[in-house]
């Protein structure tokens, strides 16, 4: 059962990657070049699952959406990782001090608002855009790494390895990235996958607001808003983007879910 | 349930089941926008004047469904001098919501008032003209004017020319009182507001006992309270692609008619490389209209070539001077020197902007002209495009009827500035003669197509939906109104 569920992860997240890779060099129609006498047109030979409302061809406008998909969550998961984890490390070496208090009270702060009030006030006020996107759901995950770097480091700096360390006179930035950090990377891959998934949902979330990749730039939750009217009209238009949210999001989860039992050190002992 | 609230149940619906037999007299009309205030004299939104005009309010004259200008509270009006003053005679058994009478008094005070200082009036133009109203007797009025002019009945027709009572004028934006055929009753912030009948209207009385309108932003909202039955009608249905849908259900009935829309790509006349005729006409060039009304509107909407409604009776048709032409596009565009240009395009919430904005990009690219699509919420764009004319291209329907005059402002948000235009404006807006009108009026289309201020393409069409058997809804949109006073159901 785990082994399937770790199969189907693993070929949903590759089918992902390697449709957005392939839209780099080819998709079956230029997404840019409207149509409007071929609008609507249900799924068929010609077009493997119809047009939309403009003429586009839907499967192309998924490839180029996927790859808007995963630049927005990976840059997302970058920024995440970049400040998180040093602020992590930064709290649990300076653990019960000052810099321990102002960091987890900032992350405090930022982790009050919900994701996607901090992406609407930094769209709304620096103006939509996927790179406006990638920032406000990339700031979301600088607590969620903070906390989860601190949290596990905390755990480490009582262990005999750490103390070692001490007594051989390193300091504590050089253990943290020496000593500490190399322990936590499986933690942060796992991590890593599920904010992937989350900064996925979030792009979309925000493009079906209008607050992310501008037109003609397509994304999947863009083409999910533009298809709301149309839903009784031409359902495909709007179940196919839904559907590859849905199966990214859940290969990515498997995904996780399969790294997490893996790599995690806290579910060792379960194996 | 205690045994006697089941009594007052089981009598209720007995006697709601026998007035159902009966027509109804009540109805619930969609829309998208809710107004900011129900003041048309203070305020700019459309959606004041698609609750109050008509219904609350009334003006000394009005417009028809048609458009033509028709008695309102002045029985009668007529011209002296050669229209340099006119003499209005009023109705005298008209009395506003308050209890007061309507008297010549009140016709001073609110065109005093719309002139003042400190108007908030959005067409304080309407009423520039106008140098002094003099009371006769309490049933007349002589209004007198700075120049001759023929369009004042006209003018006076507007939402924001209607009646108001001193008495009440301060609390005009939340209790509305006015004189017309429906009294305010109650206004559900974020939802809807009641109207009720006035039993004391000076005119025929209208069948309908009560009116809601109902604010619904979300096309597919609107789409499934239609369907539900929560709205009886939504005069101007936001998803044209639905339209075909009602047609299909025996239970609704489409209405397709005009409106005074003139939809237009609208270009920053002052900001290189826009201040070149040449780019500007290739623009105009690269534009291919049928695809936008088909793309954008699903057919419905009538291309235009100038800023002019097609219905009215002066229009020009200039389709073909601007027509769909991208060979002419490229070869202006290098007779003007312009490579590797991109534009900014800003564009409003609705449907006919943000797609018509999508098609608009994707054939300027045709011709090698970029554009950067931004989309705006109303706020912004008001903010931005239309006070700050920070912008290079825009799309946007504009409403109010015969407003060609917008071209005679050189700070209005496109910025075009043209002596000839401006005296073309002076001229008609003195003359009183119609056919010496209507010649001014075919010269001014044609001068700013020629000089191509915008892209003109096309005119939004009125796309409504009703319940089957509710009858009097205007067809056309000659104003901005949702006029119930015609307005019954049939058995």
């Amino acid at each position: 059962m785990r082994r399937t569920a770790a199969a189907i992860g693993v070929f949903l997240v590759a089918l992902l990657v390697v449709m957005a890779l392939l839209s780099l060099v080819w998709t079956p129609y230029d997404v840019t070049r409207l149509a409007i006498p071929d609008k609507l047109q249900t799924p068929g030979a010609a077009h493997w699952l119809g047009t939309d409302h403009f003429g586009r061809d839907i499967l192309s406008m998924l490839m180029v959406g996927a790859r808007t998909s995963i630049s927005v969550a990976l840059i997302a998961v970058g920024i995440g990782l970049g400040a998180g984890v040093p602020l992590g490390l930064l709290a649990a070496s300076g653990a019960g001090g000052w810099i321990d208090e102002a960091v987890m009270r900032f992350n405090d702060l930022v982790f009050a608002f919900p994701a996607l009030v901090i992406a609407i006030l930094i769209t709304a006020v620096y103006g939509p855009g996927a790179v406006n996107a990638m920032i406000a759901i990339g700031i979301f995950n600088v607590p969620v790494f903070a906390r989860l770097t601190r949290g596990a480091a905390l755990a480490l700096w009582p262990r005999e390895f750490v103390l070692a360390a001490r007594v051989a006179g390193k300091g504590s930035l050089r253990i943290s990235v020496e000593h500490i950090l190399p322990n936590l990377s499986n933690l942060l891959i796992v991590q890593s996958t599920i904010q992937f998934s989350l900064g996925i949902l979030a792009e979309a979330g925000l493009s079906y607001v209008g607050l992310g990749a501008q037109p003609p730039i397509p994304s999947w939750g863009r083409m999910l808003a533009e298809s709301q009217t149309l839903i009784t009209l031409s359902p495909h238009v709007a179940i196919f983007p839904g559907l590859a949210i849905v199966v990214s999001v859940l290969g990515l989860n498997l995904l996780g879910d399969t790294l997490r039992d893996k790599l995690d050190p806290r579910l060792t002992h379960e194996r | 349930m205690s045994a006697p609230g089941f009594l007052y149940v089981a009598i209720a619906s007995v006697w709601l089941a026998s007035a159902a037999q009966a027509a109804r007299t009540d109805v619930t009309i969609g829309m998208q926008l809710e107004p900011p205030n129900l003041d048309p004299t203070g305020g700019a939104a459309a959606a004041i004047d698609e609750i109050v005009y008509a219904n609350v309010f009334e003006g000394l004259t009005r417009f028809g469904p048609d458009g033509s200008v028709l008695p309102g509270l002045a029985l009668e009006w007529s011209p002296k001098d050669g229209g340099k003053y006119y003499v209005f005679a009023l109705r005298d058994n008209v009395t506003f919501h308050d209890g007061s009478a309507f008297t010549a008094e009140d016709v001073v005070f609110t065109l005093d008032r719309a002139r003042s200082e400190d108007s908030t009036n959005a067409q304080k133009a309407l009423f520039e003209n106008i140098e002094r109203v003099d009371i006769i007797d309490p049933t007349t009025v002589e209004i007198h004017l700075a120049e001759p002019s023929g369009v004042l009945p006209f003018n006076l027709a507007w939402g924001d020319a209607v009646m108001v009572d001193e008495a009440s004028v301060d609390t005009l934006a939340t209790a509305p009182v006015g004189t017309g055929p429906f009294r305010f009753e109650r206004w559900v912030q974020g939802d809807r507001v009641e109207l009720v009948r006035n039993d004391d209207y000076w005119g025929e009385a209208v069948a309908l006992e009560k009116a809601s309108f109902r604010f619904i932003s979300e096309p597919t909202a609107a789409f499934s309270a239609m369907m539900a039955g929560d709205i009886d009608a939504f005069p101007n249905f936001p998803a044209p692609e639905n339209i075909p849908q009602f047609e299909a259900d025996p239970r609704f009935s489409a209405v397709v008619g005009s409106t005074e829309g003139e939809t237009i790509l609208a270009m920053n006349n002052a900001k290189a490389p826009l201040d070149d005729i040449r780019v500007r006409r290739a623009i105009a060039h690269a534009i291919d209209r049928a695809a936008i009304i088909d793309g954008a509107m699903f057919g419905f909407g009538t291309p235009i070539g100038t800023h002019f409604a097609p219905h009215h009776p002066d229009y020009v048709d200039l389709v073909e001077a601007s027509g769909f032409d991208q060979d002419a596009a490229k070869a202006l565009l290098d007779e003007a020197g312009v490579t590797d240009l991109t534009l900014s395009l800003k564009l409003p919430p609705p449907s006919y902007a943000r797609r018509g904005g999508e098609i608009i990009a994707a054939q300027l690219r045709e011709i090698g002209i970029n554009t950067e699509i931004e989309n705006l919420e109303w706020a912004q764009w008001l903010e931005q495009v239309f006070k700050g004319k920070d912008f290079d291209l825009t799309i946007v329907s504009h409403t109010e009827p015969l407003d060609i005059g917008i071209y005679a402002r050189p700070d209005y948000y496109f910025q075009y500035d043209d002596a000839d235009f401006q005296a073309m404006m002076e001229s008609l807006a003195t003359e009183t003669d119609a056919a010496a009108r209507s010649a001014l009026l075919v010269d001014a289309q044609n001068k700013i197509a020629e000089d191509q201020v915008n892209a003109y393409l096309f005119q939004l069409a009125k796309t409504g939906v009703a319940a089957v058997g509710l009858q009097g809804l205007w067809e056309n949109s000659p104003t901005q109104a949702n006029d119930l006073t015609g307005v019954f159901w049939q058995d």
